[in-house]
């Protein structure tokens, strides 16, 4: 069994599954059972300043998105931060982190843009004997409306300076959480850096509505006949949070910078993912949220099993392994050719990709009387729209093309060497090849 | 060659490649895509009403989670860590019966997550490509005997020998595997699966199979208890109830369990005599296996004789309607009074029965059915108790298979209570494994 043991800025958890900070952390009883279950570390639920606590609405928080079957692919939220008096949480997690120290515990805080604010919170969480502190620069709602959570995230120089103040007046490690709802998360991430943040986290969720009412015309989750753009996580939101991880990894400006990934992680693979692209651990919410805390032992096996398989003994040895391959489109290999290839032994004859690729692609696919689906290589342009509608997996492949062979599509030979858009002749501004 | 016409009892009613259709896998394993789109359909249910249906408590959302995220292996572990013998569990349990009746799309359907056949695809493919996975525990010097290699003394034998101790396993048959083995329709365990089972599950090592032994004649209670530091028995039910019909011992009349033993052990089906009318008596599952064998022998006409009514037949519905889709004729409320025929069997007499709430009785009349063959499958029992208290005609058990004498455990068919099934059998076997390593070590505070 492969060490799943992950050490993310000198703290040590038994595994890299975290619960992000979200409901399933806000309070002693979800703790301890995530705990017993076997996560890895939590982030509790965001804890406020002192005083009145926040106010929850009394109608639906969740909103949700299906795939077949009634299969939760998104969900978004209007909750706020912790709605429970501070010191409860404070002492809760201090309790809590007493019983369980081989676990991960880390705070997540969302105060005013004050120093004052800061300073009074910092000393009475790192008095809890918590690991770390995550601050919430991302919940979209709610909050943001107060100038904290995504305002606050939007804004780089703020990040820069509530980070430096909390490196101040605390000292273990800071985690900056990020907000997606923003043009170009490296700028965050980079005012995090120069905040002395130790990591960042991300992706917080995305403003959404994730639908409408046609009878009340009232957006999805409906209070009392309005709603409100919420939060989106779950699977849906992965490859759009796996895209900013990886910008943040290979941006030369935050690279090495670790990162927390979070977004709609569900499987082992999902986890394997985000990892592979710099994650030093991940963040789990939704599918906790879905399939209760009982998940996480797939993705323990799961990780241990392929982690097995391919030969890596530790966590650390797969951290950012596919970043050197993230890289920009016109650094991509124009010279590599592939062909669709249907398998008629697994092929369930039902169209889908001859309707995919005659109507909206290259008209590429040859249908025959018997319902015989097969790729006209002089059409195929290898674009694997006809892969990603086949509902029978690995049925239709793409399959390279040999070099010294003729692409019947263009008539010329697949050349052998590297060659992108940069020298390509076609390139009004190619450079020449050294 | 013969045909199903041919009168009498008779050899290769059927051509070679018939033969071979008919007895092949009952339920073809899932192809890789058919596992994911039956895996797709699980809830990953809380506290899973399917769990708490299986006798070995196997965790079956997380193994068919483990599927669907292409880790099957992790999926077979999870299944082996309750049962390791998940493999024929995935062949024979009465699924329709225990985890896929709970399903919660059974009840939202009428289509139950196909957690058999899932758990089957999920055990091939560890069995396929590793090395038994599980290591032995260093030795710990107790030598265990268990007696008995079927399901129950099988999985008993795997959990001692994984916690280090020296196991010996005695069996009165020429080879392991017990109903595995013997018992069971063939199309339920095709391609020598029982077989490969128990050499798979011996990797563990530290357990030696002694065939040809069993217990009252090779082996006695005074020199096990003596030679060994526990004693677990399985011994499973070797005798079968009599009929106790005038004309019982007439040529074709023979116990369900032996035709069903040879036919196990056949090397060419072809060789296996079945008659032109086969009648079966009983209501349970070697009723069923009986028939539906016959009839894929080549038998043309093949009766079930129940004595009670549909809703009392021990073999689940879905038994039923498999005898009756293969052509069998189930018929209730009939009991068996007389055989007749000059030498061997020609005809069975039965009469019709009723219930009117004080139990069953004949109601007089009678009904005569043309039959070459008659197989008795109304129960088995204990033939070897080993001087141990009994239960109703069965060892007496307390908690994790203790009885009526320290240091003796036992499990299976043999012990009291249980449903005989070859997935209790397990559960039993484990159980009482558990409760000897505590024992043996001092762990039973």
């Amino acid at each position: 069994m492969a060490d799943l043991t992950t050490d993310f800025l000198g703290i040590k958890s038994p595994n890299p599954f975290w619960l992000a900070s979200a409901p399933p952390t806000d309070k002693e009883y979800n703790v301890r059972r995530a705990f017993e279950a076997g996560w890895g570390g939590v982030v509790w639920k965001t804890l406020g300043s002192e005083g009145p606590p926040v106010v929850n609405v009394n109608g639906p928080r969740y909103g949700a998105i299906y795939g077949a079957d009634r299969r939760l692919l998104g969900l978004n939220n209007i909750e706020l931060i912790t709605d429970r008096p501070l010191e409860t949480n404070l002492e809760e997690i201090a309790r809590v982190k007493a019983d369980y120290p081989d676990r991960a515990m880390i705070v997540s805080i969302m105060v005013p843009c004050e120093e004052q604010a800061w300073k009074d919170i910092l000393p009475r969480v790192a008095a809890t004997g918590a690991d770390g502190i995550e601050l919430n620069f991302g919940c979209p709602h709610g909050m943001s409306e107060r100038g904290m959570g995504a305002a606050v995230g939007q804004v780089p120089e703020y990040i820069e300076m509530v980070t430096r103040w909390c490196k101040q007046y605390y000292d273990k490690p800071v985690i900056v959480k990020l907000t997606p709802n923003i043009t170009d998360v490296r700028k965050p991430a980079a005012a995090a850096m120069r905040g002395g943040a130790d990591a960042v986290s991300l992706i917080n969720t995305i403003n959404s509505i994730t639908s409408v009412n046609l009878d009340t015309m009232s957006p999805e989750p409906s209070i009392d006949g309005k709603g409100s753009h919420g939060g989106y996580c779950g699977p849906a939101v992965k490859p759009i949070a796996m895209s900013m991880v990886s910008e943040i990894a290979r941006n030369p400006e935050t690279h090495g910078l670790p990162i927390s990934g979070i977004g709609g992680i569900t499987t082992w693979r999902d986890a394997a993912e985000y990892i592979s692209l710099g994650c030093g651990n991940v963040q789990v919410c939704t599918a906790a949220m879905t399939y209760g805390f009982k998940i996480v032992e797939e993705m323990k096996s799961g990780l241990s099993q392929w982690m097995d398989e391919k030969g890596y003994t530790s966590v650390e040895e797969v951290i950012g392994r596919a970043v050197p391959n993230v890289t920009d489109w016109q650094y991509l290999n124009l010279n590599y050719v592939a062909k669709a290839k249907i398998n008629q032994d697994d092929c369930i004859k039902c169209g889908r990709c001859y309707a995919a690729c005659e109507d909206t692609s290259h008209q590429a696919i040859a249908m025959s009387d018997d319902r015989t689906f097969t790729v006209i290589d002089e059409e195929c342009v290898a674009c694997n729209l006809c892969v990603d509608v086949c509902p029978v997996e690995n049925c239709i492949t793409m399959e390279a093309m040999t070099p010294g062979e003729v692409d019947p599509r263009t008539g010329k030979v697949v050349e052998e060497e590297y060659a992108n858009w940069t020298t390509h002749p076609n390139n009004p501004g190619a450079v020449a090849a050294e | 060659m013969s045909s199903p016409m041919t009168p009498g009892i008779a050899t290769a009613r059927l051509a070679a490649d018939a033969l071979a259709e008919n007895f092949d896998d009952l339920h073809a394993p899932f192809a890789p895509h058919e596992a994911a789109v039956a895996a797709d359909r699980c809830y990953f249910c809380h506290d899973a009403p399917c769990v708490t249906a299986c006798p070995t408590d196997i965790d079956i959302p997380l193994f068919i989670r483990q599927i669907s995220t292409g880790t099957s292996e992790a999926a077979a572990k999870t299944i082996f860590d309750q049962n390791i013998l998940g493999g024929m569990c995935a062949r024979v349990c009465p699924t329709e019966d225990l985890c896929e009746q709970a399903c919660v799309r059974e009840l939202a359907e009428g289509k139950p997550v196909e957690i058999g056949r899932l758990q089957r695809h999920a055990t091939d493919t560890l069995m396929a490509k590793q090395r038994h996975p599980y290591d032995r525990a260093s030795e710990t010097g107790k030598k265990v005997a268990v007696v008995g290699a079927g399901p129950a003394g099988l999985a008993c034998a795997h959990r001692l020998a994984m916690h280090g101790h020296a196991v010996t396993i005695y069996d009165a048959e020429s080879k392991a595997g017990g109903l595995n083995e013997f018992g069971i329709a063939a199309y339920k365990s095709t391609d020598d699966f029982a077989a490969r089972e128990v050499d798979w599950l011996l990797g563990i090592g530290g357990i030696e199979i002694k065939t040809g032994m069993r217990l009252g004649d090779e082996l006695t209670m005074e020199s096990l208890t003596h030679c060994f530091d526990a004693v677990f028995l399985g011994v499973g039910l070797g005798g079968v109830n009599a009929l106790r019909n005038d004309g019982e011992n007439k040529e074709g009349v023979r116990d369900a369990v032996d035709f069903i033993k040879d036919l196990r052990q056949a090397s060419d089906l072809a060789t296996l005599p079945v008659g032109r009318d086969v009648v079966v008596i009983g209501g349970g599952m070697t009723a069923v296996d009986a028939a539906v064998q016959s009839k894929l022998l080549g038998a043309q006409n093949v009766t079930i004789a129940y004595r009670r009514g549909r809703d009392a037949m021990s073999a689940s519905t879905y038994e039923q309607d498999l005898a009756a889709s293969k052509g069998v004729r189930l018929m209730f409320n009939a009991q068996p009074v007389a055989i007749h025929g000059n030498g061997a069997v020609r005809e069975i007499e039965l009469e019709y029965t009723s219930d009117n709430g004080s139990g069953l009785t004949g109601t007089g009349e009678t009904v005569r059915l043309a039959a070459d063959q008659v197989f008795k499958a109304i129960g088995q029992t204990l033939t070897t108790d080993g001087g141990l208290d009994l239960e109703g005609r069965k060892i007496a058990i307390t908690g994790a298979g203790r009885t009526s004498r320290k240091g003796v455990w036992a499990g299976g068919d043999c012990a009291s209570g249980g449903d005989d099934l070859t997935v209790t059998a397990v559960a039993e076997g484990r159980d009482a494994a558990m409760d000897i390593h505590a024992t043996l070590m001092g762990l039973d505070g």
